[in-house]
């Protein structure tokens, strides 16, 4: 199964199996994913979407299979959990924390320049976020945090950004000013990959999709993945986590 | 009584007040910033349990080499260590959590010091060491207590970066770096090196509280991550000073004395402080509007 698009591959997957304790989330999947690409990852709960993300930032190590970077490096990807491990009571504010994303200019004891202020300025002013600078993280809504890491991400200025449910518990405001963000990355011929479960959402705004069930069930373009029986067939590959379940032995192709 | 007699003559007659003078600002400028990220970090219990684990190699060091500073400093760093660095791995590693984790490694620790003592019968100078003797400093301890400061400090600027983010969003700062491992061994031999700086002066087991009580006022008064760091050290002087005076007047012991002030000042910010403390946040007032 391949993503439609010939040339310029980013990300390629070889008969990838990703999982926890060798029990698979992610079974079997090959393709390859382009330079420039605004890809949705769609599922059932369960489906191995996030796990997919978490291999591909090399948060987790495949357990067969391998994922070839090609000329990226770990530093190219930008990466937003589901659920971030953040400490919103740490005394820290909006400024400072958007500042973060110069890290790859700045890195551990490198300064951040007058430039670098200026950009996240500007970032947070992308973000509608202008007046919030001096606040406290801790005193942000659910929706302003995520303009936040947004914000972040515009400074991380990675060729590959991962999105891993990135508008659950947002609000359809806020939901559309961070898709014009996820556009106009799009735009700037950035790699877009991200975790949906907005079916009109993704058909609208992401040219790509991916329908994974542990399995992949379509890769390719939008309407044609995000079609009844795919999702009904999706629907049917239940979760099983099965305790006693035997050695995979599908032949590696 | 004058103010003079009061809160300088002491110092200026008694070089041994002026030791503990000094060394007690040494242990506040190296500690009080530590306590603070141990405080942001959720670790405050660290420290104490750290206090636990470096007695077995103070007290090794003490039976190889009697009350000889180098060896029951470094055998005390080097217990402190590897407790640190092994619950950090198995927290790393596997299933359990840093807590769990360091708390078996803790109490193995202390199990193993209290043998040693024991074994070797119960010791007038070793337990004067494990409960400090802050009006007693030499001078190769109050220079150790001010190398450790002075360590502390450089190192806690040049990590300050990585420890903020590995703080406040871990999971970013391994996207971006591998730091975050050694960033947290480097900040944990702090917590030892001080530690062991503190247990000259203070006790292994009184030693946390000049870290952790500033700290934790502090977190009362601002919501800046760089004057709370500043206000806890002004905070752990303002205890060791006040607990010196203390106990030269009132003839209490010095360790506790200053650790009373530190917890008398917690107390009151805790109540008093501009941020959430529990009477300002009580006082009826009008909400704004926006």
């Amino acid at each position: 199964m391949h993503a439609p698009k010939p040339g310029g591959d980013v990300i390629r997957l070889h008969d990838l199996t990703l999982g926890y304790d060798r029990h698979p989330a992610v079974h079997h999947l090959d393709g390859a994913i382009q330079l420039g690409a605004l890809m949705a990852v769609v599922g059932p709960n369960g489906a191995g979407k996030s796990t997919l993300l978490k291999g591909i930032v090399g948060l987790l190590k495949p357990l067969s299979g391998q994922i070839e970077l090609g000329a990226l490096t770990p530093r190219d990807i930008a990466y937003l959990p589901q659920i971030a491990d953040i400490d919103r009571s740490f005394p820290i504010t909006v400024a400072e924390f958007v500042a973060m994303g110069c890290w790859r200019r700045a890195g551990l004891f490198g300064g951040v320049a007058k430039a670098d202020r200026e950009r996240v300025g500007a970032a947070i002013a992308t973000l509608g976020l202008t007046g919030f600078e001096g606040r406290p993280i801790g005193t942000l809504s659910g929706g302003q945090m995520q303009r936040v890491l947004f914000a972040r991400l515009m400074l991380q200025d990675a060729r590959v950004i991962l999105l891993d449910e990135p508008f659950t518990a947002i609000d359809a405001r806020t939901t559309a000013d961070l898709l014009a963000i996820v556009r106009r990355w799009h735009g700037e011929r950035r790699t877009v990959i991200a975790v949906l479960h907005d079916f009109e959402l993704v058909r609208e705004s992401f040219p790509e999709a991916l329908l994974l069930a542990r399995q992949p069930v379509a890769w390719g373009a939008t309407d044609a993945v995000l079609t009844t029986p795919n999702l009904d067939a999706a629907r049917r590959m239940i979760e099983r986590f099965d305790d006693h379940a035997d050695i995979c032995h599908r032949h590696v192709a | 009584m004058t103010a003079y007699d009061f809160l300088i003559a002491p110092f200026a007659e008694f070089a041994f007040m002026r030791r503990a003078l000094v060394g007690t600002l040494a242990l506040a400028l190296g500690g009080a910033p530590v306590g603070v990220f141990l405080m942001l970090r959720r670790m405050s219990l660290t420290g104490d349990a750290m206090a636990h684990a470096i007695l077995p190699g103070a007290a090794i060091g003490y039976l190889v080499s009697g009350l000889s500073l180098a060896a029951m400093t470094l055998g005390g760093f080097f217990a402190g260590l590897v407790v640190a660095v092994g619950a950090g791995l198995v927290a790393r590693t596997t299933i359990l959590k840093e807590d769990a984790s360091l708390a078996c490694f803790y109490l193995m620790s202390l199990a193993l010091g209290v043998t040693i003592v024991s074994l070797n019968g119960s010791n007038v100078d070793l337990m004067r060491v494990l409960f400090g003797q802050v009006l007693a400093l030499d001078d190769p301890t109050l220079l150790l207590i001010a190398a450790i400061a002075t360590t502390s400090l450089a190192a806690m600027a040049l990590i300050w970066r990585p420890l903020v983010l590995d703080s406040v969003d871990p999971a970013f700062l391994k996207s971006v770096s591998r730091a975050g491992g050694p960033v947290h061994v480097v900040f944990m031999a702090l917590v030892v090196l001080n530690l062991v700086g503190g247990f000259h002066a203070l006790g292994t087991l009184l030693a946390v509280g000049l870290m952790m009580l500033p700290a934790a006022s502090a977190r009362f008064l601002t919501l800046r991550l760089a004057p709370m760091v500043l206000l806890a050290i002004g905070l752990a002087i303002l205890s060791g000073v006040a607990g010196l005076l203390i106990s030269y007047h009132a003839g209490w012991p010095t360790a506790p004395a200053m650790i009373l002030v530190a917890g008398t000042l917690y107390i009151a910010a805790m109540l008093l402080g501009p941020v959430d403390g529990l009477i300002t946040r009580n006082i009826p007032r009008r909400h704004l509007e926006a």
